[in-house]
């Protein structure tokens, strides 16, 4: 599209496209989005029976939700609490303590080629499964418990915390390094003082974050046989306990709002 | 014709940015509006617009009393004033045509904006605006893609697109270099005199003011302390403006470096 | 800081921090060990050592994977794929008007309308899409139905979060050139908001669907459709080299939708 002569100015104007701009190709793509979705919806064969059944009992798990009872269940759900909790707590920490070196390991920057290489496999090999798949494994050759539950959460969180924290040393100031380095400093002191300082708090965000994420994860793992209140859930669904089910989601959801608002605090005060 | 009477503004922190500022702006009549920085020129044409709300004083464009509008009665006041932003203010991520065209966007229902179908005397406007900028070449960019420069020229277009019966600018050439700071002073300037169109240019450069404006108003610490031709700004005048400077030895040199260094200004700014 | 009558004399800490990093890490390290302690109460370490028997087991029960045995995944694999792309697309669209009612600089009122997007948020966020799952298969029953709803409504607290957070982080100076050419507020969303979050919306509805691939995979476990269901099959009758063939196409999936979510960010940012 060219300008216009002075006196013969477009009187419209339509917006060009962005990303495909081959008119064929976007008609091309449209289409198939268009089929796709038929295709895709068409494979829900909905038995409209049963779902309409449902709304009942969809009903009462709102009234159940609306007033939960703590009280019948209390032993259980105490006990689902607690494996939960120590087990969130134990997984995370153990987590952080391998992390620290593996993501010191997979940063370009820090480590040899050697090693780098064999800590992003580690990352590669823990990100590339789910938390359940992982505990599945794990129950079967460590038995039903919390044990198992705890070695499912450090895993999982070995890969997480590595990777992100391997990148942010990947970006750390080079010239602070380059500094620490010129004063003739060795390798543990270049971590010491120029890596430390910069990654501190991010690394204690993240770990915060991760504590929440592994105690969502532990309200999961249950299902399989990992331990934790997923179990405990499980059975209230499983029985129809609708209220006891609500009072559970009732305090998952209380302990991630408490735990989330509690580690934007500690955030603020370590920066 | 614009007149402000005692117009007034508190901010909820408790500064205030404006006493009693009471002036007229005659059709046509082009005001430079100077000041240290913190004497409230923003804040003054952003109340013109009620961008800002200002806590007292009346605002007359025509003959409705802006200061009192609301909702649809606002928005229809807003349309018949143009406004040139410091930093340009164009939405980056959207073309030049859709940037100039949205000076339309009080006069055309939101479904007509949304699909981007404006009337054919709206785009033709906008391909000559573009024309009269330079930039009759460019409507299909993206306003990231363009210059500091070619960005102000497209922020023009925008506020002439939308008819302005008074154009309020906001420093113009603050992130211009002294070139095209002039080329866009002298833009602004035959645009307001083709049209009869009055205009208030906030501007911190002192030497562009008395250059392109027909009239100067000073503020100092909220308060009108000028009001009269810029062949009156006489060293003494600037004093009471900006506090103690050498003023002729200022003028001497480039017209971009005057920053002001005294400790007297610094008593104005924390206003 | 201490300081010595003639010369400053410069300490790493003072007295009180010391003291207080010195009973932040006790309390941690108790705190660890007593959890430890709590957990594994009830846990049989007759059971833990034998773990590499059976992790020796299991792994000479997987190899070979039953290679054959994908005739029968090709089916629930276009199930999952199906639920992660219909459950991301509700998600979206539902979180969309979520993320704006949650915005500080756009929710209509900040007392009351907020609070209940921000609850809707949290709330979503905290139960995973497999106990979504449970609780949809108990109440409209076992199928793909279940499982697009389970990961619909998992997302959208993760892309209304994420979005609102974008919305609040927009250049006001562009929003208010909009408002003074007289927009209306349906026109100032249209043209000074939206241009800006486009982007960080693809990036999260794409990075959203990878995650959702990855969750649906599993989803079948407790009977919402998919390759979960074959899995759970291949568990309870214990045929492990069924089950290493599903893991095989599991990690497939994941690896080709991140690579697909990873171009479809760079390509939009």
């Amino acid at each position: 599209m060219q300008a216009q002569i002075s006196h013969q100015r477009p009187t419209t104007w339509k917006r060009p496209p962005v990303i495909f701009t081959h008119t064929l190709w976007r008609w091309a793509i449209y289409t198939g989005a268009l089929i796709y979705l038929v295709l895709a919806v068409q494979t829900i064969d909905i038995d409209w029976q049963r779902v309409w059944l449902g709304l009942d009992r969809g009903w009462k798990f709102v009234e159940g939700f609306l007033t939960p009872d703590f009280t019948t269940r209390w032993r259980d759900i105490r006990e689902g609490l607690t494996e939960s909790l120590t087990m969130t707590v134990t997984s995370t920490v153990a987590g952080i303590l391998i992390s620290v070196p593996i993501g010191i390991g997979a940063a370009r920057n820090l480590a040899p080629m050697p090693v780098y290489l064999a800590c992003r496999g580690i990352i590669t090999l823990s990100r590339s499964f789910q938390e359940i798949i992982i505990a599945i494994l794990l129950v079967a050759m460590f038995g039903f418990g919390p044990f198992a539950g705890f070695l499912t959460l450090a895993f999982t969180s070995i890969g997480f915390l590595s990777k992100l924290l391997a990148e942010d040393i990947e970006e750390c100031d080079p010239s602070q390094i380059e500094a620490i380095r010129a004063t003739g400093a060795g390798w543990w002191q270049v971590v010491n003082y120029a890596i430390q300082p910069q990654v501190m708090p991010r690394l204690v965000g993240l770990s915060l974050y991760r504590l929440d994420i592994n105690f969502r994860e532990s309200a999961v793992i249950g299902i399989v046989g990992a331990g934790g209140i997923g179990a405990t859930l499980n059975t209230a669904i499983d029985r129809y306990e609708y209220d006891s089910a609500g009072a559970i989601l009732i305090i998952i959801i209380a302990i991630v709002l408490v735990v989330e608002y509690s580690s934007s605090y500690v955030r603020r005060w370590v920066q | 014709m614009l007149k402000l009477d005692k117009l007034s503004k508190t901010y909820a922190t408790g500064d205030t940015a404006l006493r009693q500022v009471t002036f007229e702006v005659t059709a046509g009549q082009v005001v430079g509006l100077i000041g240290p920085s913190g004497a409230g020129k923003s804040t003054l044409i952003r109340c013109i617009n009620r961008l800002v709300e200002p806590s007292e004083g009346t605002i007359t464009l025509g003959d409705t009393n802006l200061a009192r509008l609301k909702g649809r009665a606002l928005r229809r006041a807003r349309r018949r004033i143009g406004m040139i932003f410091q930093e340009y203010a164009l939405v980056e991520r959207l073309t030049v045509m859709e940037n100039v065209l949205s000076g339309r966007l009080g006069y055309v229902p939101a479904w007509r904006s949304f699909l981007r179908r404006y009337s054919p005397e709206d785009v033709s406007q906008a391909f000559s605006l573009l024309e009269k900028v330079g930039l009759s070449d460019y409507f299909n960019k993206r306003a990231d893609a363009l210059s500091g420069g070619q960005r102000q020229r497209v922020g023009i277009a925008r506020a002439l697109e939308q008819n302005p019966e008074l154009l309020l600018v906001d420093e113009p050439t603050a992130s211009l270099d002294p070139k095209t700071s002039r080329q866009i002073m002298r833009l602004i300037g035959s645009a307001c005199r083709e049209r009869n169109l009055p205009a208030i240019i906030n501007i911190h450069d002192v030497m562009l003011a008395q250059q392109f404006t027909d009239r100067i108003i000073g503020l100092r610490a909220g308060e009108v302390v000028f009001d009269g031709s810029p062949r009156a700004l006489t060293d003494q005048v600037l004093t009471r403006i900006f506090g103690d400077e050498d003023w002729t030895r200022m003028r001497g040199e480039e017209p971009d470096s005057e920053q002001t260094r005294t400790p007297t200004v610094d008593l104005a700014e924390g206003v | 800081m201490t300081r010595n009558s003639s010369t400053p004399v410069w300490h790493y800490r003072t007295r009180t921090q010391t003291l207080i990093h010195w009973l932040g890490w006790f309390s941690l390290v108790a705190l660890t060990v007593f959890c430890w302690q709590l957990m594994n109460e009830n846990t049989i370490w007759a059971f833990v050592s034998d773990a590499p028997d059976q992790a020796a087991d299991i792994g000479g029960r997987m190899f070979p994977p039953a290679w054959g045995y994908i005739d029968e995944l090709w089916a629930p694999l276009w199930d999952t794929i199906n639920i992660a792309t219909l459950g991301t697309l509700m998600g979206v669209a539902i979180a969309i008007p979520v993320a704006f009612l949650a915005a500080t600089n756009t929710t209509p009122s900040t007392r009351f309308v907020r609070p209940v997007a921000l609850l809707v948020i949290v709330a979503s966020r905290s139960i995973n899409s497999l106990i979504w799952a449970l609780l949809l298969v108990a109440i409209i029953g076992p199928g793909l139905l279940a499982g697009v709803f389970a990961i619909g409504l998992r997302s959208i607290g993760f892309v209304a979060k994420l979005l609102y957070e974008a919305i609040e982080e927009i250049d006001t100076t562009q929003v208010e050139a909009i408002r003074a050419t007289g927009a209306s507020g349906a026109q100032v969303i249209d043209y000074a908001i939206v241009p800006q979050i486009l982007p960080a919306f693809w990036g999260i509805s794409v990075f959203r669907w990878d995650i959702n691939i990855r969750e649906s995979t599993i989803l079948g476990l407790v009977g919402a459709g998919g390759l979960g269901i074959q899995l759970s099959a291949s568990l309870a009758t214990l045929a492990w080299n069924q089950v290493a063939m599903i893991f095989v196409v599991i990690l497939a999936t994941v690896v080709i939708a991140e690579w697909v979510s990873a171009k479809v960010r760079q390509a939009v940012i």
